[in-house]
């Protein structure tokens, strides 16, 4: 018995260190002197300082930080209307195709998605003249279409999570629909809300194989530039872009996991 | 004024949030489809877009399946399909391994605990998962940690190639599909009536046997789920192979990335996507469908 107990967490250490270890290597390996990974050339902050220089790695850099606020804010948007229509509307027509639309993307082959949205947007070019040129509004588009069924799923568990009753009463008490939405369910999800626009954000700055396909000659995002760079092997300046994202993101979602936490409390303090 | 009963106050407001997020998923989500079928009927052409038109000069519908004839009698391209199809099953078996394991003692561990640890599970997912096999290549190269590591402790003479094949491929699969294996496993595993278990374990069932008849079934449902999320996506995956795989690694999500962006020939690359969609529909209704018990 107690040999099954180490045995089983000895394994999760195992998975941690797994999960982990990689990662930690990369992060300490970005202040790293030395131009070869593997031997210590003391402490430096050398490749930060020369990623302030490179032109190539700030555009892109920018790039992706737009499209990922823009599709966050759509896709949050959408992502919650769905969430809000699969977790209350009860029946409506389209509810099957609603459900499936938003559970596919989320295991369909970005590869596919990529080409699928490559091909409309050439098609729409020649139908109906746009888009111009793809970039910015094409990958913006397309990061939308995925991120929001993350949050539709997000919000849809909270939205199941909430309490009736409360929009009930403010419907009896004669309240308009569009009121009691936003004064009774809205400050509700908001929590999901929150943490379904932070994972898209990250979600979007990410992604890699949906954007090359999307994009235009002229626009690179951060990801694209990483690929396009890390083809080549290891290097010491995308050590310290590694870093740096992985630094904000973890940050981010640090953040994300406290409001949730302190929601959770607070609506159990307020049923419980 | 009439006044509506409750049940069909709002219907307006309940049309816009349904038909806001249909509208744009048909739009950018399900007319695409359509257009990568009526592409892969195409035939390639040199200009832009690199296809040929629906209808001919006469206005004659032109489709053909010429692609398909091409693509279905090129053993590279089957052979692609199969390699793709044993290396995501072969992974999904290696996370199902390493994730059970882990599921099972997050869920055995005591309350307060979960949640973090369920968090430490779920923050690698967060960051970037193209960083995170980049990762993999610092520590797997030629000079690398391990082949250092291995080489200063005097265990071997000269490095080891650790990056470039199908090994490293599993690795980096496993390494960032584990979450998706690890999170269905866990909310089945805790959920089980703890009191279940005691009742066999007073009873005197041996706890192996306690395993292998109450937990195990009862978990089916999450391995079918994780299974499900990392075979899924893994039969397409296109960024490890590329990264971590050699030039005999030779999965269908690179085929079709290269024969879109290298040979140019789209309509032959949305054939392969056709072919894929269709490879993937089994594991897809298998997917829904346990999604759509879960949330009646």
């Amino acid at each position: 018995m107690k040999l099954r107990t180490v045995a089983v967490w000895s394994w999760l250490a195992f998975g941690y260190a797994f999960l982990y270890v990689p990662i930690v290597l990369l992060v300490a390996n970005s202040f790293n002197a030395s131009r070869i990974g593997t031997h210590w050339g003391g402490l430096s902050l050398r490749w930060y300082a020369q990623l302030l220089e490179d032109p190539q790695i700030l555009e892109a850099t920018w790039l992706s930080l737009r499209i990922a606020f823009v599709s966050a804010c759509f896709a949050t948007v959408i992502g919650g209307c769905a969430g809000l229509a699969l977790g209350r509307n009860g029946r409506f027509p389209g509810r099957t195709a609603l459900t499936g639309m938003v559970a596919a993307p989320l295991v369909m082959p970005e590869i596919i998605t990529g080409l699928s949205l490559l091909l409309l947007f050439v098609g729409m070019k020649s139908a109906i003249g746009w888009p111009e040129a793809r970039g910015f509004a094409t990958i913006t588009i397309a990061h939308t279409t995925f991120c929001l069924c993350y949050v539709a799923v997000v919000v849809r568990a909270r939205v199941a999570g909430l309490d009736r009753s409360l929009e009930e009463a403010a419907m009896d008490l004669g309240g308009r629909p569009l009121r009691v939405m936003l004064d009774v369910t809205l400050p509700g999800i908001a929590p999901a809300l929150l943490s379904g626009w932070l994972l898209s954000f990250t979600l979007s700055l990410d992604d890699l194989v949906i954007s090359s396909f999307v994009s235009g000659p002229g626009a690179n995002t951060l990801p694209m530039l990483i690929f396009s760079k890390v083809k080549l092997g290891v290097s010491p300046d995308i050590n310290a872009v590694a870093a740096l994202i992985i630094g904000v993101v973890t940050l981010g979602v640090a953040v994300a996991g406290v409001v949730m936490f302190r929601a959770q409390r607070a609506a159990e303090r307020q049923t419980g | 004024m009439k006044r509506r009963g409750p049940a069909d106050a709002g219907w307006r407001l309940r049309l816009l949030v349904a038909g806001i997020p249909l509208l744009w998923l048909a739009v950018f989500f399900l007319a695409p489809y359509l257009l990568v079928l009526r592409t892969s009927l195409a035939d390639p052409v040199i200009g832009q877009p690199p296809y040929s038109p629906l209808f001919d000069a006469s206005g004659g519908l032109q489709l053909t399946l010429d692609n398909y004839r091409l693509l279905l009698g090129d053993r590279l391209f089957i052979g692609s399909y199969l390699e793709s199809l044993r290396i995501a099953a072969v992974s999904t078996l290696l996370c199902l391994v390493v994730g059970y394991p882990m599921a099972y003692a997050i869920a055995r561990s005591p309350r307060p605990w979960r949640t973090l640890l369920l968090l430490l599970v779920i923050l690698p997912f967060w960051s970037s998962f193209l960083l995170r096999i980049y990762a993999w290549m610092g520590l797997l190269g030629t000079h690398g940690v391990v082949n250092t590591l291995l080489l200063d402790a005097g265990l071997i003479e000269r490095p080891m190639s650790l990056m470039y094949n199908n090994a490293a491929v599993y690795l980096g699969i496993v390494y960032t599909y584990l979450p998706f294996m690890v999170l269905p496993l866990y909310s089945v595993l805790e959920k089980h009536e703890v009191a279940l278990r005691e009742a066999a374990l007073d009873l005197g069932a041996r706890p192996l046997r306690v395993f292998t008849d109450i937990t195990l079934p009862l978990s089916l449902p999450g391995v079918i789920a994780g299974s499900m999320l990392v075979f899924i996506p893994a039969i397409g995956e296109f960024v490890i192979p590329a990264l971590l795989g050699g030039l005999d690694t030779r999965m269908i999500g690179r085929a079709l990335f290269d024969e879109f962006f290298i040979n140019r020939d789209w309509p032959l690359a949305s054939a392969v996507a056709t072919v894929l969609l269709v490879v993937l529909v089994l594991p897809l209704v298998m997917f829904q469908r346990g999604q759509a018990r879960a949330h009646p």
